[in-house]
């Protein structure tokens, strides 16, 4: 049984976003034609459909929108997780994202919390965005 | 575009639902063929009538699903077609059939769902990721490969448990009205033999003791898998009218997708049901109030709060009071899930959406034994799909 945790493995429309991460950065993808701002990143936006996309720097600063404690692992790769602080990040710039928080879960966890980045060096070809409490 | 409602459901057939079946394993080829036949006996029409169908996968082939059905089966078709909408799909396959028969395409289509475990392997293969990541695609270039399962968001728990905690702190939410959803639904299925939890209801103090699985959602509100499978027959008027039971038409139908990832929903607190159930009662020519019985699909017990509001039934945010305030069993003013739903029933894989559907059709028919209601003319039906990213909506009537 191969419980390798499941890291991603960038495509030539994502590894901008994961290059940057390495960086410490957070990077968006914003449509030329129409203004607004994409995630998770691709080839096509997802408002218009326009290819003009271009790659911005962003703070990666957002609000907590939801989240779950697990109490059971999600998948058997997570089992030294649990329990697992999923959460749903909104962006300042308008997009959501999939995270974790670090974070303990007596702390003061409430939807609408305002958020930051962690840059989690996973290994060194991957860093996950992950978020704390600003 | 609407349908004329002149195709209906004629017969069905459930697989009693097991927790751990020891009975005689089947492929699923071999489940479909049983499917097929039991529901035919039961409309009263022979193999030679079919001309259509409308399926799932299937675990012995990835493509070529109805060819391969239709050659096992031995009958040829008009009309086939595969169906890919998660739990959404058995609505999703009544509807289809309808549309197809009132083009005239054919005129007695099956719609099977096994759900039993086949065979082992005496030579398997490597482990199916699938296995682990369930429903999450790994596949390279999968968006949920990339952005989701890193950070373990996959599979339906968490999912749903983060649509319940956006939902707890937008509106009212109260654990012991979550709960009565279950005890509720749960009364109904302890009086239903096909059900896992037939003769065993619980209370609400059950349900808010059995254990956190995902905050703030409890093991007792979501669905418990087991072995299952069913089938319906939907036939045109000229069949119907020639078959054993009352004909329940198929009057109307809505579906509605927007994402697969819940992440990506623009308001995790309205769901795609409601553009499908405003079609469907369109199209039906049917108010809410005429509804005499409501077959919701309950992965979850914060499907069936969402589906309370968003298909009309309570206004956005009433739903803990709308719960609160009727008495969901199949004794109540407001039946929900007449059959236990799948919360009672157990959910068999695929096909425990059938179960809505046929609970539907079985009401109309008046075959429901002890948990008839005393009049029911009009039904409402809703699927989902992944995590609230796929859902539809039937209605369904008798004359």
């Amino acid at each position: 049984m191969d419980l390798t945790k499941p890291y991603p493995a960038p495509t030539q429309e994502t590894e901008p976003f994961w290059q940057g991460l390495r960086n410490e950065q957070v990077l968006l993808q914003r449509c030329d034609d129409c203004g607004k701002w994409i995630f998770y990143p691709r080839s096509n936006c997802p408002s218009c459909l326009s290819t003009k996309l271009t790659w911005h720097q962003v703070s990666g600063e957002g609000t907590l929108y939801t989240f779950t404690v697990t109490r059971q692992a999600t998948a058997p790769h997570f089992v030294d997780e649990v329990p697992q602080l999923i959460a749903m990040i909104d962006l300042n710039e308008g997009v959501r994202l999939t995270s974790t928080l670090v974070a303990r879960e007596s702390d003061d966890l409430k939807v609408g919390a305002k958020v930051v980045p962690v840059f989690d060096h996973v290994n060194d070809e991957v860093t996950l965005l992950r978020y704390r409490l600003a | 575009m609407k349908l004329d409602g002149k195709a209906a459901i004629v017969g069905y057939h459930e697989y009693p639902h097991i927790r751990k079946f020891t009975g005689k394993r089947k492929f699923t080829l071999g489940q479909w063929a049983d499917l097929t036949r039991l529901s035919l006996d039961d409309a009263g029409l022979e193999a030679s009538d079919i001309n259509g169908l409308v399926c799932t996968e299937i675990r012995e082939t990835v493509s070529f699903t109805p060819a391969t059905i239709v050659e096992y089966l031995g009958q040829p078709v008009n009309f086939a077609e595969r169906v890919d909408l998660g739990g959404a799909s058995p609505v999703g396959m009544v509807w289809r059939a309808a549309a197809a028969i009132e083009l005239g395409l054919a005129d007695v289509v099956v719609c099977a769902l096994p759900g039993q475990p086949i065979p082992s392997n005496p030579n398997p293969g490597p482990v199916d990721p699938r296995r682990y990541f369930q429903s999450s695609s790994v596949n390279w270039g999968s968006p949920q490969a990339e952005f989701e399962i890193p950070y373990g968001n996959l599979a339906q728990n968490c999912g749903y448990a983060m649509i319940a905690q956006r939902y707890a702190a937008e509106y009212d939410y109260d654990p012991r009205a979550m709960a009565k959803i279950v005890v509720d639904q749960r009364r109904s299925g302890a009086l239903n033999p096909n059900a896992v939890f037939y003769g065993k209801p619980v209370s609400i103090d059950d349900v808010l003791a059995s254990k956190l699985v995902a905050d703030p959602l409890r093991m007792l509100e979501i669905v418990m898998p087991v072995a299952g499978g069913a089938a319906v027959i939907v036939a045109s008027e000229d069949v119907a009218k020639r078959c054993k039971h009352r004909p329940v038409w198929i009057k109307g139908f809505g579906e509605h997708l927007t994402m697969k990832t819940p992440t990506y929903a623009e308001d995790l607190c309205r769901s795609p049901v409601g553009p499908a159930s405003s079609k469907a009662f369109e199209m039906a020519d049917v108010a809410r109030s005429d509804i005499d019985a409501c077959e919701i699909y309950d992965c979850y017990t914060i499907t069936v709060l969402l589906t309370l509001e968003d298909a009309g039934f309570c206004e956005k945010g009433e739903g803990m009071e709308f719960i609160r305030s009727h008495d969901l069993s199949c004794f109540g003013d407001f039946p929900v899930n007449s059959h236990g739903g799948q919360l009672g029933m157990g959910q068999g894989g695929g096909a425990g959406g059938m179960t809505q559907v046929i609970e539907g059709a079985r009401q109309i028919m008046g075959r429901a034994d002890q948990r008839q209601l005393s009049r029911c003319d009009h039904v409402y039906v809703s699927g989902t799909g992944g995590i609230m990213s796929e859902q539809a909506a039937l209605i369904l009537k008798g004359d």
